[in-house]
C-alpha cells in the first residue's frame, strides 16, 4: 500500500527490528519485512503478481531461444547470411537495409506508448480514453503482425529460406529466424486478442461497476513485455 | 521523482510521452548503427548500449517497476541473472564446436553435408 518512506536503508535494521504500526519499511529492511512478516508478501493485486511471474517464465523461454540461436551461429562453419541485406526492402528502386524491421520496431514502441497511456487513463477511471487507447494499441499490434506476415512471405517465396536450409548461407538461419520471430509473433497475436477483449469490457463498463481497473495494468504488463522481447530480438537477430 | 512514490497509479501522461520519445530516439540510433555500417567493438557496444537503455526504460517506467517494492523487484529481476551462466556456457560450447568442426571437417565435407 504505502511505499512512501524512503528509509536510509540497512542502518534501520539494527535500531528498529520491528516496524511501528502503520510505517512500512523501505529498502532492504522492507524486503525482510515483506517476506518475513505474517502477511501477504507482495502488496499488489494477485493478478499482477501472477502476470509478473508468468513474464519471468517467458523471459526464460525467449532467452533459451536466443541462446540457442547464439550457439548455432557461433558454431557453424558456413557464413551466416547478412541480415542487413536479407531484410532490405526496395523503396523506389534503392534497397534500404532493414527498413521494414525498423518500421516494425517503431510501430511496436508506439503501441507500448499508447498502452502505457491506456493504463494511466484506466486508473483515472476514464472509460472512453482507456478503451480507445487499448484499441489503438491492438491496431498497432495487428499492423506489426501483418508486416511480419509480409516479411515471412518475402523470405519464403522470394529468398527461398526454409527451416532446414537456404541459398544464402548457414542452414541454421532459417530455423532460428522462424522459431524466434514466430514465437514472438504468436505472443503479439495473443496480446492483440487479449487487449481487444479487455478493451471491450472496459467500454461496456464492467470495471466501472467494480471500480477496479487493475486488469488494464495487467494486460499492459504483458504488452510491454512483448515490446521488450522485440528490443532483444532486434538487437541480436537483426543488428548483430 | 519523490512525487511519484506511493502508488503506481497517478503519474502525469507527460512522463510516458517522454519515454516514448526516448525509445524512438534510441531505436533510431540503433538502426543508424547498421545503416552507417559501423563494425567491430564500436558496433557491438553501441547495439548493446541502446538495447539495455531501451529495455531499462520499458521495464522501469512503462511496466512501473521503478515504483514497485524492492521485494517484488528482486523476485522478478534477480532470477534472470542465472541465464547469464547459460549464455556463458553455451558461448564456450559454441566456440569449442566451431573449432572441432574446423579441424575435423574439410570445407567440401561441410558443404556436402548441407543438401
Amino acid at each position: 500500500m504505502t511505499q512512501s518512506v524512503q528509509a536510509p536503508m540497512a542502518v534501520e535494521v539494527a535500531t528498529h527490528p520491528i516496524e511501528p504500526a502503520g510505517v512500512v519499511a523501505a529498502g532492504l529492511p522492507g524486503v525482510v519485512t515483506d517476506f518475513a512478516a505474517d502477511k501477504q508478501a507482495f502488496p499488489v493485486p494477485w493478478g499482477k503478481a501472477m502476470m509478473w511471474i508468468f513474464l519471468l517464465s517467458d523471459t526464460f523461454i525467449f532467452t533459451c531461444f536466443l541462446t540457442s540461436y547464439m550457439h548455432v551461429r557461433m558454431s557453424t562453419t558456413v557464413p551466416w547470411p547478412n541480415p542487413s541485406e536479407v531484410f532490405a526492402l526496395s523503396l523506389g528502386g534503392e534497397p534500404i537495409p532493414l527498413i521494414l524491421i525498423a518500421i516494425m520496431t517503431f510501430i511496436l514502441i508506439s503501441s507500448s506508448g499508447t498502452m502505457a497511456m491506456a493504463v494511466n487513463y484506466g486508473y483515472r477511471r476514464n472509460r472512453g480514453r482507456t478503451a480507445s487507447l487499448m484499441l489503438i494499441t491492438a491496431a498497432f499490434g495487428t499492423t506489426f503482425v501483418g508486416m511480419q506476415a509480409f516479411e515471412w512471405t518475402k523470405l519464403i517465396v522470394e529468398e527461398g529460406i526454409r527451416p532446414w536450409g537456404n541459398p544464402l548461407g548457414a542452414a541454421q538461419f532459417g530455423s532460428s529466424f522462424f522459431m524466434i520471430t514466430g514465437f514472438h509473433g504468436l505472443h503479439v497475436s495473443a496480446g492483440v486478442i487479449y487487449l481487444v477483449i479487455v478493451a471491450l469490457k472496459v467500454w461496456r463498463g464492467d470495471y466501472e461497476r467494480s471500480g477496479n481497473y487493475e486488469i488494464v495494468e495487467i494486460a499492459g504488463l504483458y504488452w510491454h513485455f512483448v515490446d521488450l522481447v522485440w528490443v532483444f530480438i532486434f538487437a541480436f537477430f537483426y543488428l548483430w | 521523482m519523490a512525487a511519484h512514490e506511493g502508488t503506481t497509479t497517478q503519474h502525469p501522461i507527460k512522463i510516458y510521452l517522454w519515454i516514448w520519445l526516448l525509445l524512438f530516439v534510441f531505436s533510431a540510433f540503433s538502426y543508424l548503427v547498421d545503416y552507417l555500417h559501423l563494425q567491430g567493438m564500436l558496433r557491438w557496444s553501441l547495439i548493446l548500449l541502446f538495447m539495455f537503455l531501451k529495455a531499462g526504460f520499458i521495464i522501469a517506467i512503462f511496466m512501473h517497476m521503478k515504483w514497485e517494492r524492492l521485494a517484488l523487484k528482486l523476485v522478478i529481476l534477480v532470477p534472470p541473472l542465472c541465464l547469464l551462466v547459460l549464455i556463458a556456457l553455451m558461448a564456450i560450447e559454441g566456440d569449442y564446436t566451431f573449432l572441432t568442426r574446423g579441424t575435423s571437417f574439410t570445407q567440401e565435407q561441410v558443404t556436402g553435408e548441407h543438401h
